[in-house]
């Protein structure tokens, strides 16, 4: 029951996908092909797909914990760039006597980065009762401009051409990668270390239980006497800490130095992973490769067939659209009626 | 003093985007519906506007082409959570982020087009006064419809009879229902109101306030206009009151820079962000001042019996 619908909508927003596609004038198999064929043809290619699943897991299985709760952070983004900065920060001031050690420290940044913004958010909605879906979200274009401001001022590579961007970062600083040849970087392990941690706390904890009972049913919780004030720190500082984990391994691994252009999106597309992995880690890591798949698709769409990139986030949309009118048309019947 | 005039007519004008996406949300979130998909309504809105008027010429047909994707796209998103009762954040949420991708997709070609000369407006004779014509009245005529428009939403939701009947779906539908009243289709007319009244603040933003097309133009305002429903307390001369407080603020990020202020303009247009979240922090600190004026079944789903 529960697989069915998120099967049912990637179904339909294929089809829907394929008439795009024709309305574009362009061959509906190719398209799609782009999208699902072309991506893993390769072991490169396969590399890269893991690269980008990397961020999306680890910030989806703290998403999870957090909508399982009902706590409804949607400023994953911003926790991101928070992540990245910290990472950062950490790696351009190491000097270049440092060991590999720094990388840790410059991990460990990452996640401290993550919780320290997320805690604005969980700040303001225990003390202010500030709704934290428009805080959180604030807090991303906050992020970004305070990430702009780090490249512009402060940590421009003074040989950079006055380009916004730091210097690339020290050999020791970055993630090592798992194959030669390939950008897949430890940063996979980590996050797969995650979502068995992340399952383990969900189904085998009481502290993990107690968060969801306050999700689904917030009387019973507070009957119980689990507080629903601890969920919302625990939830907000764990989803904020893994999606400062996954900004300072993007800058780590991949980018190797900060720039504007370090968000990309992962913090948004996770909600959808999120959501299209039943909130539930296993689920999380396949939502995940799809949307990666969606990712390099619409990467591959641009260079080959003339299409603006931006498709993915079309899919993406239509993917949410479909998953959350499946759930329903799969639980329930429809009875036509007059009035109402 | 110039400078300040021009400085209240750029707050107005920031303002007025604001204001026409939030009372559109405050008519949608009084029928007990919350649409979190402003941004990406109002995304699609400023590209199907711009769209218009670079091949029409007309202003007015930008409008309309923004205020019809408006409530277009919320009419998807209405159907999904009045009858299929789809969580509203996961659905308004699913709403910005489609629409964001749909409009970078079919605005691609458009980013370098150029929109026909602009007409500046001024009412004669007021518009002559020194200061006072700089500052108020050189002004699209949207503003003051807009002025107009507030005063006859705050009679109109206190008096009328269908106001009324609006207020009541959104604090129980449940009696609404019992009463008789079709208690979705009002809820589909008014999230349909709140969408072609945010595409409207698209259209504007993309075909008067900046005109140009590009991508994530609308740079969180509908966000910010969605915050201002709680700002306002659900009232609308508020929220026109509130908007002209934000507007201030991203205009005096704009004037600030102009003046050479020496801090980096990162910090600067940070400030509409910051002043949200603080303004909001404020504002919700006491739970029972929210809850007394907050629509009840707010975010709630309804299950006719």
């Amino acid at each position: 029951m529960s697989l069915a619908s998120p099967l049912l909508a990637i179904a339909l927003t294929l089809i829907i996908g394929s008439l795009i596609f024709i309305a574009l004038g362009k061959d509906p198999l190719r398209g799609l092909a782009m999208f699902f064929i072309e991506p893993v043809k390769t072991l490169y290619g396969v590399s890269e797909l893991a690269l980008k699943a990397t961020p999306l897991i680890l910030i989806a299985l703290g998403l999870a914990l957090c909508f399982r709760s009902n706590v409804w952070n949607i400023g994953a983004e911003g926790q991101f760039i928070a992540g990245a900065i910290a990472a950062g920060g950490v790696a351009i001031l190491c000097g270049t006597d440092t060991g590999m050690w720094i990388m840790l420290l410059a991990l460990i940044t990452s996640v401290l980065g993550g919780i320290a913004w997320a805690s604005i958010t969980a700040l303001l909605r225990d003390k202010f009762n500030a709704n934290e879906i428009l805080v959180s979200l604030m807090l991303v274009y906050v992020a970004d401009q305070l990430l702009g401001y780090m490249v512009y001022g402060p940590w421009k590579d003074p040989n950079g051409y006055n380009f916004p961007q730091t210097i690339n970062f020290l050999a020791q600083t970055r993630l090592p990668r798992l194959f030669d040849g390939l950008r897949v970087n430890y940063g996979l392990l980590i996050a797969l270390i995650a979502v068995v941690v992340m399952w383990l706390v969900m189904f085998r904890t009481l502290a993990g239980y107690a968060l969801q009972v306050g999700g689904l049913a917030p009387a019973a919780a507070r009957y119980a006497g689990f507080s629903s004030r601890k969920a919302l720190w625990a939830t907000l500082l764990t989803s904020g800490g893994l999606a400062g984990l996954a900004g300072g391994m993007e800058v780590l691994g991949p980018v190797g130095q900060l720039t504007p252009y370090v968000p990309v999106g992962y913090g948004f597309a996770a909600i959808i992973v999120a959501f299209v992995g039943r909130l539930h880690p296993v689920g999380i890591v396949f939502s995940a490769v799809l949307m990666s798949l969606f990712y390099i698709g619409g990467e591959l769409a641009q260079s080959r067939m003339g299409l603006p990139k931006a498709l993915t986030g079309v899919f993406q949309g239509l993917l949410l659209f479909a998953l959350l009118a499946c759930d329903t048309l799969i639980a329930y019947r429809i009875k036509w009626e007059r009035s109402v | 003093m110039n400078e300040i005039a021009l400085l209240v007519a750029a707050t107005l004008n920031a303002g007025t985007v604001l204001a026409i996406a939030s009372l559109g949300l405050l008519i949608n979130e009084k029928s007990g519906i919350v649409n979190l998909g402003a941004e990406g309504m109002m995304l699609c809105a400023a590209l199907a506007g711009f769209v218009c008027v670079v091949h029409t010429g007309s202003d007015m047909a930008g409008f309309v082409a923004g205020m019809g994707a408006g409530a277009m796209l919320a009419a998807i998103f209405g159907v999904l959570v009045i009858w299929l009762n789809t969580n509203q954040y996961a659905t308004g949420l699913a709403l910005s982020l489609f629409g964001a991708g749909l409009s970078a997709f079919a605005g691609a070609k458009y980013v370098q087009e150029k929109l026909p000369e602009r007409v500046h407006f001024s009412i004669p004779g007021l518009s002559d006064i020194p200061f006072v014509g700089d500052a108020f009245f050189k002004q699209h005529p949207l503003v003051y419809i807009l002025i107009l428009f507030t005063v006859a939403l705050t009679w109109w939701m206190n008096n009328a009879r269908t106001g009324l009947i609006l207020k009541a779906v959104g604090e129980n539908p449940e009696s609404a229902h019992a009463l008789g009243y079709p208690v979705r289709k009002i809820r589909l007319a008014a999230v349909m109101t709140g969408g072609a009244l945010c595409g409207l603040a698209g259209a504007y933003i993309s075909i008067i306030y900046t005109p140009l097309w590009v991508e994530g133009m609308i740079a969180g305002k509908g966000w910010i206009a969605l915050a201002l429903t709680t700002f306002a307390t659900w009232r609308p001369v508020r929220v026109l009151l509130g908007a002209c407080l934000f507007g201030g603020v991203t205009m005096l990020q704009f004037h600030l820079q102009g003046e050479g202020v020496q801090i980096s303009p990162q910090w600067l247009t940070m400030l509409p962000y910051v002043a949200t979240i603080v303004v909001l922090a404020l504002i919700s600190r006491s739970p029972t001042f929210i809850r007394v004026n907050m629509p009840a079944s707010l975010g709630k789903p309804f299950y006719a019996q």
